[in-house]
């Protein structure tokens, strides 16, 4: 018997570090990370307004920023996070209607995400770079 | 009977279920899901549009009325569904006192940033 003065160690429920990534706890925890990426993102909208309003030389510093390399690559992720997030809030929205909870359909919807995010991404690029940018 | 209390334990009872309450809150975070997707969808489709625009272009869009609303509409329903988020991660991972004042915080920004933006618009459809 251990002696009240020390602490044993409390049991612990198994938490992510134990299971191996699934699709499913893959695209569950990226909804929540993308969340709080789009957060930052927000903040960059409210900068880039403010800019707009403030003028067109402040507007053209912080098109300038975007328009770097690393502007570019973090518009890119932003882009890709935005559809992301959007295609798994949908996901969510459609099985907050008790529709989809099979394993095969969670798998199906899980891939079209996954697919759809990805086009979606391309798509708005090519667009973009149509558009001459 | 708790003496702290005068409500009897039925009243404090009834409507709470073991969450005692969340189901308003669990509601909005959908409606402001719902509410997004079209606007975050125009707001993209917008700027995609206004690739390699010029300032002058950009401002004489987002005069316009449709403009000017649609993204009034978009900052204050983004900014309702990112406090209602981030309060959820943070009661998810945070505990104690901090937790009250983190989402306090995450609040009170996310309201001030999107007045920032609801003024940065108004000024660009209003001025001159």
């Amino acid at each position: 018997m251990s002696s009240p003065t020390t602490m044993r160690p409390r049991p612990l429920s198994p938490n992510i570090q134990i299971y191996r990534p699934q699709l499913t706890s893959v695209l569950s925890i990226l909804n929540r990370m993308t969340g709080i990426l789009l957060s930052a993102c927000a903040v960059g909208l409210v900068v880039w307004l403010v800019a707009a309003a403030w003028g067109p030389q402040s507007y053209a510093a912080v098109q300038g920023a975007i328009a770097s390399w690393i502007g570019q690559i973090v518009l890119f992720g932003a882009t890709f996070a935005f559809f992301l997030h959007l295609c798994g809030g949908i996901r969510h929205l459609v099985w907050d209607t008790v529709h989809g909870f099979e394993l095969r359909s969670i798998y199906i919807s899980g891939w079209a995400v996954v697919a759809a995010s990805v086009v979606l991404t391309v798509a708005a690029w090519v667009a973009s770079a149509s558009m001459g940018g | 009977m708790d003496p702290q209390n005068m409500r009897s334990p039925l009243a404090r009872a009834i409507g709470l279920g073991s969450a005692k309450e969340g189901a308003g809150r669990w509601w909005a975070e959908r409606v402001s899901a719902v509410a997004l997707v079209p606007l975050t969808l125009w707001f993209a489709a917008s700027i995609i549009a206004h690739t390699g625009g010029d300032y002058a272009t950009f401002i004489v869009w987002l005069r316009t009325p449709l403009a000017t609303i649609l993204m009034i509409l978009l900052l204050i329903v983004l900014f309702y569904h990112t406090a209602l988020g981030l309060q959820v991660v943070i009661e998810d991972y945070v505990h104690f006192a901090t937790k009250f004042a983190a989402v306090i915080v995450a609040r009170l920004g996310c309201y001030a940033l999107a007045t920032a933006g609801v003024v940065a618009i108004l000024r660009i459809a209003f001025s001159g």
